[in-house]
């Protein structure tokens, strides 16, 4: 097997654990894997960084997002019948 | 969701405690509104799920035998309700179907090799930027959407998400990578197209 398809497999065996790495969830040995792999193939590397940015952008936005908006609050207590309990 | 809302009395939602419920409903809302929003994709939808969650809630609290937490009860009836709206927009869709773990994994493989992690910060979340999240989230497929929106956005553990939908902890990973890999797609795209255009001026 040539060195390109070789790194090609082990580019695809390693794709299956990259949440479990991310997560902090993946055991030490294949984390030294993917890490090792990753500082020699450039590839990898840019998925397992823009894989993370990505995890992390959404959760920021998340964050962000938590509250309901007032109105929708309001009619919510109004159609469950608990409107005497909405403050104003 | 915070450790303080688990502090609602099960007991007094039973008994019908009407303050017991406003409580309930000002400690879930927040949550299962974005749930809700993420995966109907408009706020009139989202509207409605959220009043048929709670509607439910009180309907079957007695059903509530308190094997899993009162936060997975909840993420599991707006889940299926949000599901359900969709089914009725496109009955076609069947979330329970196993062929999205055994579609063939070289189908999420990465084609996107751009490095947009150099960015200037105020590019990541730009009022632009949050509607391609957005638009990315709406093009995954309900059965890797719920997954992603529980895991991710919500904040579930792998545990709790298989909780909450009835699948195994394989098949939530399993969804939950290929969900990432299609958004991380997404997003490539986007922000690839940023950093030429950044480049160019």
């Amino acid at each position: 097997m040539s060195a390109k398809k070789q790194s090609l497999t082990q580019c695809q065996s390693l794709l299956v654990f990259l949440s479990d790495f991310i997560d902090g969830t993946l055991n030490d040995d294949l984390c030294q894997e993917i890490t090792s792999h990753a500082a020699e193939c450039e590839h990898c590397r840019i998925v397992v960084d823009t894989l993370r940015k990505t995890i992390s952008l959404y959760h920021e936005c998340a964050d962000e997002q938590a509250e309901i908006p007032g109105e929708v609050r309001s009619q919510l207590f109004k159609t469950l019948n608990l409107q005497d309990y909405l403050e104003p | 969701m915070s450790e303080g809302k688990s502090e609602i009395s099960i007991e007094a939602l039973r008994r019908g405690d009407r303050g017991e419920f406003a409580r309930l409903v000002d400690a879930f809302s927040g949550p299962l509104y974005r749930l809700a929003l993420k995966m109907l994709g408009n706020a009139s939808d989202a509207e409605d799920a959220l009043q048929n969650t709670f509607l439910k809630a009180f309907q079957y609290v007695d059903t509530f035998e308190g094997r899993s937490s009162l936060s997975t009860w909840l993420y599991r009836i707006a889940s299926n309700e949000a599901l359900m709206m969709l089914r009725k927009r496109r009955p076609e869709i069947n979330f329970a179907d196993s062929t999205v773990e055994e579609e063939d994994e070289r189908n999420y493989a990465p084609v996107q090799f751009t490095d947009w992690c150099c960015l200037p910060e105020e590019e990541y979340l730009s009022a632009e930027a949050r509607k391609a999240m957005d638009r990315a989230v709406e093009h995954l497929p309900e059965t890797l959407r719920i997954v992603f929106v529980l895991r991710d956005i919500e904040d579930l553990s792998i545990q709790e998400t298989s909780q909450v939908l009835g699948l195994s902890e394989t098949a939530v990973k399993t969804r939950l990578l290929r969900a990432r890999l299609r958004l991380r797609e997404e997003l490539s795209s986007y922000y690839g197209d940023r950093l030429n255009k950044r480049s160019k001026e």
